[in-house]
């Protein structure tokens, strides 16, 4: 009795599968090329990380052999403890973790708000200002980095952390992506709002806040990860080396040690595994963000 | 007339408290935008025209900035390349990223696993990226060559390290590093297609290859524009890719606009002269996008 009730299931499956079975044998085909081609993508874009990863657990003289090897003859952890002592990552990742943190909260504080005006108060001259900011889009930083910098260095800004806080904080993109999610909450809910008797600083906080977490989430997590990836902006502002960041402390331990291969692939390791694990985890923010941006914007 | 003029009052006080409630909402972000995005572009284009050094002494020189570019052998290789790039970049990205998303876009098991993939290399930091592809990329033992010697090409290039494929070889890269995130575009793109339309076109007969070139790209067509306009204005400023790929080398075969602004401005301290070259930069982006736009809005017409 119990075998029986046991495979009513499996019959059930197997009932549901002549559907694809039944399908002409040119879809078939088609189905197995995408999948050869989706594997060979995926291949070619996720090797160097495997490499990457692979390299770093090897001893130094392992790194290049022909033919290659793609798995370590015994797993050599000791980069990963070496690589403390032999750089100052400690200072590097405290530098960019509080960067990255200071430089979200601020961009989507400011830039919430921003939306908000933008997106729900009408007033002459709105449009021609968000205009500006779109402009914006069209005028690479490459272009304004000198005069940027000469203002920077005029108010002693330079080569202190503010610069970079700065620098990164009151982007345009932050604006826009808060502002495509505002247009989608319909304009009632203010106006009823309105007429309850909230004020619009009232209205920002209780009703669209908290109703944009989605598009809160997606702006933190990519406001993150560009402040953590900054490679440009450091470079130009940070001289000092206890102001260092991860990215500009890796590119000095490359010059430095550049023969020692593993070590340095443990570090780059290192410098993209927080990224990694927020990409992981938060990857459905970081997917709606870049569409909605992408397409409206 | 005393209830319409009161109704004008009114009206006028209504649109003063929300001026005044927008600008207060707009005001922090504004004034950091302001101060560091356009204040920067206004001073861009004083500082052009002086020859502004390290000691912050300026004097007002006219065009002699310009009048040096047209002679500077660097700047044109420099304008030279930065359109080779481009032009490799450009068309091989906007390929990979529809083909990845017409692939992603079909019910294949693990879409999630691979859309996740194709964008990870977009997101992670370009000093570990650049390094482990110098690495892939070297001649006698990377792992690139050696694939390429495996399956019988006796004499593989030099990648960065030859004048002639060092190009090639930052474009690798760089179509590696963009496609997931424009792929995510024209993702979003495709499912604004409604499914009917490619029911009748299957019923009046139509092939794969018809449907794509008469369905699918008409209903693309507002992405691929932007993804064009995104794409162009990414590589025309291409910077930190090429600088840690190939520091501009070797000699000056990858040597672009945006990495001659910074050596000549940020190395060498001529900041006036490196002003003038960042207004020709912002004067080919911002010409470029006028035309997409101008080109689109016709075609659209």
């Amino acid at each position: 009795m119990d075998t029986t009730t046991v495979s009513r299931p499996a019959g059930a499956t197997e009932l549901a599968l002549p559907g694809p079975r039944r399908r002409p044998r040119t879809g078939r085909v088609a189905r197995a090329l995408g999948y050869l081609v989706l594997v060979a993508a995926a291949a070619a874009l996720l090797l160097p990380f495997y490499w990457m990863v692979m390299s770093s657990l090897k001893t130094n003289n392992e790194v290049f052999t022909i033919p290659i090897k793609w798995v370590p003859e015994s797993m050599v952890w000791n980069n990963y403890l070496d690589i403390w002592q032999r750089s100052d990552m400690t200072t590097w990742l405290r530098n960019t973790m509080l960067l990255s943190v200071v430089v979200t909260a601020l961009q989507v504080l400011t830039g919430s708000f921003a939306a908000y005006g933008f997106a729900k108060i009408r007033f002459p001259g709105r449009d021609l200002l968000f205009l500006a900011y779109i402009g914006t889009i069209a005028v690479p930083w490459q272009s304004y980095m000198i005069p940027q910098f000469i203002l920077m260095s005029k108010v002693q800004l330079s080569d202190t952390l503010w610069s970079i806080i700065l620098l990164q904080a009151f982007g345009a993109f932050g604006v826009f992506l808060m502002k495509q999610y505002y247009e989608s909450i319909p304009d009632e809910l203010i106006e009823a709002a309105r007429i309850d008797g909230l004020s619009e600083y009232g209205i920002y906080r209780r009703i669209m806040l908290p109703l944009s977490i989605p598009a809160v989430a997606s702006l933190s997590l990519l406001t993150f990860v560009t402040t953590w990836n900054d490679y440009l902006g450091p470079l130009i502002y940070l001289r000092s080396p206890e102001l260092r960041t991860i990215q500009l402390g890796l590119r000095t331990f490359i010059t430095q040690y550049n023969a020692e291969y593993a070590l340095i692939l443990t570090g780059s390791v290192l410098s993209v595994l927080p990224i990694a694990v927020i990409f992981l985890f938060g990857q459905r923010y970081f997917l709606q963000g870049i569409t909605t941006t992408g397409l409206k914007g | 007339m005393t209830t319409l003029t009161g109704d004008r009052r009114r009206h006028a006080r209504l649109v003063w408290r929300n001026t005044v409630a927008g600008w207060t909402f707009i005001l922090p972000n504004f004034l950091g935008f302001a101060a560091l995005t356009l204040v920067p572009v206004l001073v861009l284009f004083y500082v052009a025209f002086t020859n502004w050094n390290v000691f912050g002494k300026a004097d007002w020189t006219g065009l002699a900035n310009f009048r040096r570019m047209l002679h500077d052998a660097s700047f044109w290789t420099a304008l030279q390349n930065t359109a080779y790039y481009s032009v490799l970049h450009i068309p091989l990205t906007l390929a990979a990223a529809l083909g990845l998303a017409l692939l992603l876009n079909r019910k294949l098991r693990g879409v999630g696993f691979f859309r996740t993939a194709a964008f990870f290399p977009y997101i992670t930091s370009i000093v570990a990226l650049t390094y482990v592809w110098n690495l892939l990329f070297s001649p006698e033992y990377g792992p690139i060559n050696g694939f390429l010697r495996a399956i019988g090409i006796d004499d593989p290039p030099g990648w960065t390290t030859s004048a002639t494929w060092s190009m090639p070889a930052v474009v690798v890269v760089g179509v590696w590093r963009d496609m997931g995130y424009y792929m995510l575009l024209f993702l979003a793109g495709l499912q604004t297609i409604p499914a009917q339309l490619y029911e009748a076109a299957k019923m009046d007969g139509a092939n794969a290859w018809q449907r794509f070139r008469n369905v699918t790209l008409p209903g693309l067509r507002p992405t691929t524009f932007l993804v064009t306009v995104l794409l162009t204005i990414g590589s025309l400023k291409v910077f930190d890719l090429i600088l840690l790929l190939t520091n501009g080398g070797p000699g000056q075969s990858t040597l672009v606009l945006s990495q001659f602004i910074y050596q000549k401005g940020f190395m060498e301290n001529q900041f006036g002269y490196a002003s003038a070259v960042s207004i020709v930069l912002f004067g080919i982006c911002f010409a470029v996008t006028a035309i997409q736009f101008l080109l689109n809005k016709r075609r659209n017409a």
